[in-house]
């Protein structure tokens, strides 16, 4: 199964995603410089965290007007699995592949610690190594990860089953106090209507090893190195 | 010619930034300071020459990259 992470001027996350997808899927990811035409054929394509453009204008929204992006679009289209995570997650919104925005932090501060998330489902290609309403553990890191969508949005992504994961506390409970960054309804992660794209703003790849983090992201690695084959 | 463009953020959008400077601006003693609303400001030299169909263009820029239309409004002024 091959995988490809793409790297912008300002991706700092890539080399994270590149050894939690190598421990899962068994074999090293393609490495996408941003201004590579050809994006080899792949089961899953990663947006990783950073800065992409030094968040210049918005964050992501460099990325998601950059050429290689016309081409992630075209696969996530055609049913490709894609994950962005952290400002891959931005670059997904302001793509028009996944609805609403991430916008600054309610109080302003980066914040950068672990959070608990529950898994709303484990039906996805994303995440068969969970079961529904799995908690679990992982860092965030962002200044920009507040969740906004119009309320028929919002609406329209719990009833369509489109949370992916949303900010809780240790027993799964979605608190205001759990929720880092003023993101509306503690949504952490969503998915498109397919729910071939998902995107996250805490990283699951800084959680798969005992001595640095924990392996709280380990099953969501585990699940899409099953999963993601099957489509597309 | 040249666009002058107005970046907002929509009205019932919170705007954590222009409430802090708020905030930052009553702590200073300035009174009768209500909502504070921040946005960007952006400047755009153009080679054309009929207002009209620099306007259209600059449209097509502000639903293209300069505004997230999800959260933000845009003003345009072109001279």
């Amino acid at each position: 199964m091959r995988t490809a992470v793409i790297v912008f001027p300002g991706s700092n996350r890539e080399r994270d995603m590149r050894l939690a997808l190598g421990g899962s899927f068994g074999e090293d990811p393609v490495m996408v410089w941003h201004r590579d035409t050809d994006l080899p054929k792949a089961d899953l394509i990663v947006l990783p965290g950073g800065f992409s453009y030094g968040d210049y204008l918005r964050a992501g929204a460099m990325a998601a007007n950059s050429p290689i992006l016309r081409e992630v679009k075209a696969r996530a289209d055609a049913g490709v699995h894609v994950l962005g995570v952290c400002n891959g997650f931005q670059i997904l919104t302001e793509t028009g592949l996944l609805p609403g925005a991430l916008m600054r932090n309610a109080d302003l501060r980066f914040v950068c610690r672990d959070v608990h998330l529950k898994v709303e489902r484990a039906d996805t290609a994303f995440t068969g190594g969970f079961r529904a309403g799995d908690v679990l553990r992982c860092p965030v890191a962002h200044h920009d990860g507040n969740y906004f969508a119009d309320a028929g949005t919002l609406d329209a992504l719990e009833g369509e089953g489109r949370v992916a994961v949303r900010y809780c506390d240790e027993t799964g409970a979605p608190t205001e106090a759990a929720n880092p960054n003023g993101s509306q309804r503690n949504i952490a992660g969503i998915y498109n209507e397919r729910l071939n794209v998902l995107g996250m703003m805490p990283h699951p790849e800084d959680a798969v090893h005992p001595l640095l983090g924990g392996l709280g992201g380990k099953p969501l690695f585990d699940g899409m190195a099953a999963g993601v084959g099957d489509a597309a | 010619m040249k666009a002058k463009v107005h970046v907002t953020l929509k009205n019932g959008v919170l705007d954590p930034q222009g409430k802090a400077v708020g905030h930052a601006l009553q702590a200073l003693g300035f009174d009768g300071v209500g909502d504070v609303r921040q946005g960007k400001y952006i400047e755009i030299d153009l080679a054309d020459t009929d207002a009209g169909a620099a306007k259209a263009r600059v449209e097509d820029m502000c639903q293209k990259l300069l505004a997230n239309t999800v959260i933000e409004n845009y003003a345009i002024e072109i001279e």
